[in-house]
């Protein structure tokens, strides 16, 4: 990726969440991973100031207590969260799926190839593209924020 | 690209637009080109009846009349609209429009780079991204 923050992958299931892992240790991605097993995991971890943000959001769609789709509800109307990219990666071919993902503004939309090659294959753009790609930063907000006071008053 | 839809550009600088038109050339992309100079002449044509929607927007920031930013105000507040990834393609590495972009969920921020090489490994890129990524579909 362009920049050393961790990458954030929401996602319940182990396997593939180790297939990720392994992907990106092949593809000597440096980044580290941190790994939130569904939705509310990866809020909290947000909304933890004492945590790092993440450059780039793996996110599933299929998962227990706080889906994908309930996910990007919350993260994309999060005046702080929403300028995070979050790319879609699911088994899911649904196009209300797609649909719904676009509308809430996912920077991306993969469906995960079974075959391992073609998953690294996939990973290697992903990685490829948000390298290219600038980034947020994050600081910015509170410069926004005092001047927006600054002009209310 | 994953679709066959067009691309969309919005650059008001002509020589860029070249650039653009034959960096896809040679990568044989074989997705139409739809040129637009300003933000307000490429929302003209998205609410056009016969146009289809392009799969991609690739948009420049600082252009006369209606400039990025304005554009992405208005085209990520339409139903339909919104659903179509947005790609920055900009001279620009402020901060500040790096902010604004992705606050206005921009799904990529890509400083030009100036060396046609480079240049054309970029516009690669961007084809490889948006072909393994899904697309949404449209109604109507």
């Amino acid at each position: 990726m362009r920049n050393s923050k961790p990458i954030l992958l929401v996602e319940d299931d182990n396997v593939d969440a180790m297939t990720v892992k392994r992907a990106l240790k092949d593809l000597r991605v440096t980044n580290p991973l941190v790994h939130s097993a569904n939705g509310e995991e990866a809020i909290g971890y947000l909304r933890n100031d004492a945590n790092e943000k993440p450059c780039v959001i793996l996110l599933d769609l299929n998962m227990p207590k706080m889906n994908g789709i309930e996910f990007l509800k919350v993260a994309k109307s999060d005046e702080m969260l929403k300028r995070i990219p979050a790319v879609v990666l699911t088994t899911s071919k649904d196009d209300r799926d797609k649909v719904e993902s676009f509308e809430l503004n996912v920077a991306g939309y993969i469906v995960k190839p079974v075959d391992y090659k073609k998953f690294v294959e996939a990973i290697r753009i992903v990685n490829l593209y948000w390298t290219l790609s600038e980034l947020p930063s994050h600081e910015q907000e509170n410069e926004n924020a005092k001047l927006e006071t600054h002009i209310a008053y | 690209m994953r679709s066959l839809k067009p691309i969309l550009l919005i650059e008001d600088d002509d020589v860029d637009a070249m650039t653009v038109k034959r960096a896809l050339k040679e990568l044989n992309v074989t997705n139409q080109l739809v040129h637009k100079t300003n933000g307000r002449e490429a929302l003209s044509y998205l609410s056009e009846e016969g146009s289809k929607n392009p799969c991609v927007i690739l948009l420049d920031l600082n252009m006369p009349k209606m400039n990025g930013i304005e554009f992405l105000n208005i085209a990520k507040t339409d139903e339909e609209l919104k659903k179509i990834p947005v790609v920055v393609l900009t001279t620009s590495k402020s901060e500040r429009d790096k902010v604004e972009s992705f606050d206005l969920s921009v799904a990529g921020y890509i400083v030009k780079p100036t060396d046609y090489t480079k240049f054309v490994e970029a516009i690669r890129t961007i084809d490889l991204y948006w072909t393994l990524s899904e697309l949404p579909a449209y109604v109507g």
